[in-house]
């Protein structure tokens, strides 16, 4: 983790996060597999944006990438949060949903195709509302298809993080993948803030927007499968063993009643604390480091 | 959101095309294509309205200098005039590499 590193290391290693979503999305490839489809050129682009008068972006902020990691097939498709926030429109959400859907039915053929998804989305586009809410639902099933035959990983690295209808998104993939940088959650704190006031929640306190959503609050509570720092290196060898572990055996979406008795032990009657870790190591059993398997989380269901 | 379209002479083909850039708040993305007649066109769509000599100013002194057979496509997202020089020079660099 970022304590045991020394300056040297970090001054010298790659970010992740620092790369755009087209350069994310080749890093994790095998050297000269990937090739990209629905690319800028082929200009599939938002026809909703310009009657707004918004700028649209060639590739609709969504980068579609096929090859091998670690040998074995895998679609790669990144999220491009400098556009619009990383939202799903109607384009990046068919983008999206049909490169699930190709990977599936290679996988239903014979040739397992494992899914891996780059977060950096506030979820649903608002300019596109209903279509954006018709394309999560759609992500979604495509997701629950795939996983059948291949892993589905979701990458959350980037400070945007990955909000709305899209956390449901990562939330019945196989494995999350966070960094420390990283954010979780389904209704984001600006939104919070709006509804509820400043009283309730300040969405422009950072140290308690990380200490809720960020990426190690979520590790802690169980809910992301493998913590990384923001090193382009460590994120490739980690997306290449969780293809090569192949589905889990338990997704854990599927889990309903582990969570659900998670949600009736937790004490409503005073106010949490962050720095407090919901079902904590004890109840967790989870040692804390980078080597986390999801294999945990089937022995806790199973006991 | 305004779109304009510039034309200007050419001589050189160029080797392939390039793309660059993100249409996020004060930036832009470029997509530079080569084509087979002599000239060079600029289609510029930017969410900033009003700005279309301050456009004709920075692409006029970019075609000053470069004389690539291209089609150009810019997507705005107000970026200021040097953001856009960058982005343009990043373009042909990517394109010629």
């Amino acid at each position: 983790m970022s304590s045991a590193i020394s300056s040297r290391e970090y001054l010298q290693r790659r970010s992740f996060i620092e790369l755009d979503a087209r350069t994310r999305a080749k890093s994790l490839f095998d050297s000269r597999t990937d090739r990209e489809l629905a690319g800028p050129f082929d200009r599939i682009e938002s026809p909703w944006l310009p009657l707004q008068g918004v700028t649209p972006q060639a590739d609709d902020g969504c980068i579609v990438m096929r090859g091998t990691i670690g040998g074995r097939q895998a679609v790669v498709i990144a999220f491009d949060g400098a556009f619009q926030g990383g939202g799903i429109g109607e384009v990046s959400g068919a983008k999206l949903t049909s490169a699930l859907d190709l990977a599936c039915r290679d996988s239903q053929e014979g040739k397992p195709t494992s899914a891996v998804l780059l977060l950096e989305t506030g979820g649903v586009r608002l300019q596109e509302a209903n279509l954006g809410l018709a394309a999560v639902a759609e992500i979604i099933s495509s997701i629950i298809a795939l996983r059948q035959y291949a892993p589905v990983i979701s990458v959350i690295a980037g400070p945007i993080g990955c909000f709305g209808g899209m956390s449901l998104a990562a939330g019945v993939s196989s494995y999350i993948v966070m960094t420390p940088e990283g954010r979780l959650g389904l209704n984001g704190p600006e939104v919070i803030e709006e509804e509820s006031g400043v009283e309730e929640f300040d969405a422009s306190d950072r140290s308690l927007i990380w200490s809720i959503y960020g990426g190690q609050q979520r590790y802690n509570q169980g809910l992301v499968d493998v913590l990384v720092d923001d090193d382009a290196n460590q994120m490739i060898e980690t997306v290449r063993d969780l293809i090569a572990q192949g589905i889990p055996e338990v997704h854990r979406s599927q889990q309903v009643d582990l969570y659900r008795s998670r949600i009736t032990a937790l004490d409503t009657s005073t106010q949490w604390d962050p720095a407090v870790v919901l079902w904590s190591a004890a109840s967790l059993a989870r040692p804390t480091g980078r080597d986390q398997r999801p294999t945990d989380d089937k022995k806790e269901h199973h006991q | 959101m305004e779109q304009f379209e510039f034309n200007y002479p050419a001589k050189r083909k160029i080797p392939k095309r390039a793309h660059v850039g993100v249409v996020g708040s004060g930036d832009l993305e470029v997509l530079l294509e080569p084509i087979d007649s002599p000239t060079a066109s600029v289609r510029i769509r930017t969410s900033v309205d009003g700005f279309k000599t301050t456009w004709k100013a920075v692409l006029d002194r970019f075609f000053g200098r470069y004389d690539g057979a291209v089609h150009i496509e810019i997507n705005d997202a107000g970026a200021t005039p040097g953001a856009v020089s960058l982005r343009l020079q990043q373009a042909v660099e990517a394109s010629e590499s």
